[in-house]
């Protein structure tokens, strides 16, 4: 595709939110030794290709996407990487 | 009361609300494909439980956005009343027609079984045959019913009397040992601000009859006739 241009969504837990599968994730890895491990918060990695060039109009496009469908505002922060 | 039932790909409780439904009512509600932006006015929309979508990305996410949800919404703010159970709780939410949302459980575990709630209103639609303060059991079978608000919303739930049900004890004490899955205040099932719209997790479809177990949630359904025939 021309024009081709990739995106990287990150959706993670607002802070205060309380977060079960990270703290289960902590304990597991405490227990298998990894004593150093302290808060774990758990999150979403999407990745998107885009028939976009302009990165402004990208990021406000993908500001919407996260905002309708790719993120809960009520519990959730996301952040938005271009890349390429 | 002519009443709508929704149906996603995955829901699975559909079958459960259409038999409580006809049984208050004694006529079968018409049942709505996912993929119908429009359809016959009715009463009442009943958006009911399973796995919609495969609780992809999050649990009613996607159900939210589809156009049968479109057309809810519409009626919705026209004053349909619209009752979301479980995954119904969930995609009502996710659609922004009730406050907060439903995280996964505290203790990550799916639980199935019967709770105790405790009626918070009787000033409804939903709740009219039910007294306040009055204790009720019916079951719950979910995994992300941890309901979550932030502090601003919650204070405005309670002062409005937004909350329809709380999980408690037997003997109706709010307290953390009668809250099954780790809900801010206990919280089982909230209305919108003009109380047209309730969403909870627990299933009152399945606590009609005696024979399976309670018919608790049987008031529930009468409460919808008295107020919509």
């Amino acid at each position: 595709m021309k024009g081709e241009m990739k995106a990287r969504v990150h959706v993670t837990l607002k802070n205060g939110v309380l977060d079960p599968q990270g703290k289960a994730i902590g304990h597991s890895l405490n227990r298998l030794g990894f004593a150093e491990v302290g808060d774990v918060r758990q999150g979403k990695f999407i990745e998107l290709e885009l028939a976009e060039t302009d990165t402004a109009k990208a990021r406000a496009r993908l500001d919407e996407m996260c905002r309708k469908l790719l993120a809960n505002t009520v519990i959730e922060n996301y952040s938005i990487e271009l890349v390429g | 009361m002519k009443a709508a039932i929704l149906v996603f790909p995955g829901s699975n409780r559909e079958g459960d609300v259409a038999k409580a439904i006809e049984l208050v009512t004694g006529r079968k509600p018409q049942m709505i494909w996912h993929g119908d932006g429009d359809f016959e006015k009715t009463d009442l929309i009943v958006v009911p439980g399973g796995f919609s979508y495969g609780d992809y990305l999050r649990c009613g996410a996607m159900a939210a956005q589809s156009p049968v949800m479109a057309e809810v919404r519409k009626r919705a703010a026209q004053g349909v009343p619209v009752l979301g159970i479980c995954n119904g709780f969930q995609i009502v939410t996710e659609a922004g027609l009730l406050p907060g949302t439903l995280m996964r459980n505290e203790k990550l575990k799916f639980i199935c079984g019967d709770v105790h709630l405790r009626v918070e209103t009787s000033q409804s639609l939903f709740t009219n045959r039910y007294q306040a303060g009055q204790v009720v059991k019916v079951p719950v079978a979910h995994a992300e019913g941890n309901y979550f608000a932030d502090e601003d919303t919650l204070k405005k739930l309670e002062d409005r009397g937004q909350i329809a049900f709380r999980y408690c004890s037997s003997d109706g004490t709010i307290d953390t040992s009668g809250n099954p899955n780790g809900s801010i205040r206990n919280i089982a099932g909230v209305f919108n601000e003009t109380k047209t719209v309730m969403g909870l997790m627990p299933h009152p479809e399945n606590a009609v009859e005696p024979m399976f177990g309670g018919s608790d949630g049987k008031a529930l359904f009468e409460s919808l006739v008295e107020a919509l025939s």
